[in-house]
């Protein structure tokens, strides 16, 4: 029986849509995947010597700042790793027993990459551990322990699965203690790093996480097995519909017409909220350039990046993804009396509305200077400007169809991973660090500053001149995209 | 109406359809009936323009299709469930729609109200969105958004399957009041014969892509029909 499982599951594996792509694209998310790879290895290793470096005691150290580590681990298996439960449905009615299919899909979570990315980190880190000394047996016994605990994180988010709100619970309590930690008002670290001490320091303490490991399958073996029904844990949740007028839009005619649409469409769909939620993250991302956080960010070319960054959070993951959104019912829009023109104005419309809202958020950054608040308006006005325009250009030759409904997929998800996108969007970054090196080289950093910007205004005087580019491309390319987004299921 | 002149698609070799010469006059009401992959679908998608002919061409109303996008002012379809937006409710895509065909809100709860019946109170204000509507109201959704606007083609990519008893009844009478009138052409495709019969003014017979029947509806086309298909 489990041999036709993994019969069907390397099935699935390789017919799976990145499969499908070309060999370059292919080759390069290898290299991405080996540099990856490399990078968490560098850190197992690098992490003892660094830390000795800093004369902490590593296991100390790491210890200490377990909780937090599992924290994070968790809030990132909520956000991304897909419980699978929809492909069970076909085995349901088949002469197969139903604990098979649960032991078997609770089996698979066990192998996810979410597991495993772990592994690169404490395999390294426990040997060098034991190379420089340490008891072995208390190393292997912490390891263990820390595997189950990482299990205990893989059955918890099952667990958790299906509920959204939780998410957003978890990054508040991860965000408050963090903040209360680093501000010294109250340390959690304090009160769980004893229980991971112990888990190193006694042969016993490490059999906590192993039974609470084995209680967890257990419940969530039973917890799964009784929902086993169409109507309970394979149900599909459907939301409560509310009809919405949106009528102060009209005002706007065509464009408002699709600007309703829009609207709608981020506000219903997990992938779209997904996506917004990504670029309020982008928002933060300049902290890590102004701060001095990283030496090497702290220049101001990098700044420049970060300005592009903070304002174009949503034009970058959203736009890139124009016309991608309307994939679903792509074959509808092209049979309705459309202009181009207005499709297209929608969406730059509502990339420039939040490109300008994320600016007016992003005065937060006046804490840092001036200049830094500059360097992010600048940015929002390239973004308006030239990147809008890049990104449906992009969009343009975009063909990969978005599944609405799996909020999973926004980012990590091999379906909707496109280099492609990721390449284009390398010139919406490189060119304005250029311009600006050349013209801080040439005479200052302002005179770099304005030439950014007025490339930003040089593009939206071109904005119809781009437009009618743009509507040229989609028309050509019609048959193929409508092609390939039929290709979805 | 619609003319069509040495229409073929090919896919690798393969000819999916090929149809010399077909005209349908303005006004007739036009059933396509075949077996699975008899070309039904791909003509109906190379008449909207969403995929290209090999060769020839295809004119609606004086406008060629696959060169000029005058045609979609005037026509409405609904092939299947891709022609919906599934995080609309019901509502919304129906002003949605109207919004693209230059009808105002008015106008769209007038057509809305009067197929009230047809929506037997499972469409409207359900609080649901078409996502999460089963297969059958999806389908009358989609049927009744093509009547929006008073389009003068209509087309409908196997518009009874999926339908109840009572639906499909309601769904004839919509079409033969919509084929009454001699300012619209209405196509419809399907795989029963009996309904396609008794609401199409001229059957044609599809079979690997070429036209083998081509009748004015009487008396003994269903027979004819039948035998015709009992191989």
């Amino acid at each position: 029986m489990i041999r036709k499982f993994l019969y069907l599951e390397w099935k699935a594996f390789t017919r799976s849509a990145s499969f499908g792509t070309n060999l370059a694209v292919k080759i390069l998310v290898g290299f991405l995947a080996v540099y990856f790879t490399l990078v968490f290895l560098a850190i197992g290793i690098g992490a003892f010597y660094i830390l000795k470096e800093l004369k902490l005691d590593p296991i100390v150290t790491i210890n200490k700042f377990m909780i937090y580590y599992l924290l994070v681990d968790l809030i990132i298996r909520l956000l991304l790793q897909k419980i699978p439960v929809m492909n069970i449905r076909p085995l349901l009615v088949l002469p197969i027993k139903k604990p098979i299919i649960v032991h078997f899909s609770l089996g698979k979570t066990v192998l996810s990459f979410f597991n495993f990315v772990h592994a690169f980190f404490f395999l390294p880190f426990s040997i060098v551990l034991i190379y420089n000394g340490y008891d072995v047996l208390s190393v292997i016994l912490w390891h263990t322990a820390m595997v189950s605990l990482i299990y205990i994180n893989n059955f918890v988010n099952i667990l958790l699965g299906n509920k959204d709100n939780l998410l957003a619970v978890f990054i508040g309590i991860v965000a408050t203690l963090g903040g209360l930690q680093y501000y010294g008002y109250f340390g959690i670290t304090s009160y769980t790093a004893p229980f991971f001490e112990a888990l190193f320091n006694t042969y016993w303490a490490f059999a906590i996480p192993e039974i609470g490991l084995i209680g967890l399958y257990y419940v969530t073996f039973h917890y799964f097995k009784s929902n086993l029904y169409l109507d309970a844990g394979l149900s599909s949740k459907h939301d409560i519909a509310k009809t919405e007028d949106l009528t102060w839009l009209n005002q706007f005619g065509t464009i408002g017409t699709f600007l309703k649409n829009d609207i709608k469409l981020i506000k219903r769909n997990k992938r779209s909220k997904t996506t917004v939620g990504m670029s309020v993250m982008f928002l933060f991302y300049g902290l890590l350039f102004f701060t001095n956080g990283i030496e090497a960010y702290n220049n101001p070319t990098m700044h420049i990046f970060a300005g592009i960054f903070v304002s174009g959070g949503f034009l970058i993951t959203f736009g890139q993804f124009v016309p991608s959104w309307d994939s679903a019912y792509y074959q509808l829009m092209m049979t309705q009396n459309i202009p181009y023109k207005g499709y297209l104005s929608s969406k730059w419309w509502l990339m420039v509305i939040a490109t300008i809202v994320t600016t007016i958020i992003a005065s937060f950054y006046l804490y840092f200077g001036w200049q830094v608040y500059m360097t992010i308006v600048v940015g929002a006005i390239y973004n308006i400007g030239v990147n809008s325009h890049l990104v449906l250009l992009g969009g343009a030759f975009t063909k990969t169809p978005i599944d609405l409904d799996s909020g999973k997929g926004a980012f990590g998800d091999k379906k909707a991973f496109n280099i492609k996108t990721m390449l284009i969007s390398i010139p919406q970054l490189a060119l304005p660090v250029l311009v600006y090196w050349i013209g801080a080289k040439l005479a200052n950093a302002n005179v770099g500053l304005a030439l950014i910007a007025l490339l930003g205004i040089i593009g939206f005087a071109f904005k119809n001149k781009a437009f009618s580019m743009i509507e040229k491309i989609y028309k050509t390319e019609k048959y193929a995209t409508i092609a390939s987004y039929k290709q979805k299921s | 109406m619609i003319n069509v002149q040495n229409l073929s698609k090919t896919y690798n070799g393969t000819t999916v359809l090929k149809i010399d010469s077909l005209t349908i006059p303005k006004g007739q009401s036009f059933g396509l009936v075949g077996n699975n992959g008899a070309g039904k679908t791909t003509f109906f998608s190379l008449i909207l323009d969403l995929i290209q002919p090999s060769t020839g061409h295809i004119i609606n109303n004086d406008v060629q299709v696959n060169t000029s996008e005058n045609w979609k002012p005037f026509t409405a379809s609904f092939l299947d469930e891709s022609f919906l937006i599934g995080y609309l409710t019901p509502e919304e895509y129906f002003y949605f729609i109207g919004d693209l065909r230059g009808q105002n809100k008015a106008d769209v709860d007038a057509l809305l109200t009067k197929h009230e019946e047809f929506f037997n109170g499972e469409i409207l204000k359900n609080k649901k969105y078409l996502r999460d509507l089963s297969k059958g109201n999806q389908k009358k959704v989609g049927i009744i958004a093509t009547l929006i606007g008073n389009p003068e083609v209509v087309i409908l990519d196997e518009p009874f399957a999926n339908l109840d008893p009572t639906t499909v009844i309601r769904l004839k009478k919509i079409i033969k009041e919509l084929a009454e009138n001699p300012d619209v052409t209405v196509l419809v495709s399907s795989h029963d014969l009996l309904h396609t019969v008794e609401v199409c003014d001229r059957i044609v017979a599809l079979n690997k892509g070429e036209v083998v029947k081509d009748i004015q509806t009487s008396a003994e086309t269903l027979q004819e029909l039948e035998t015709f298909f009992a191989v």
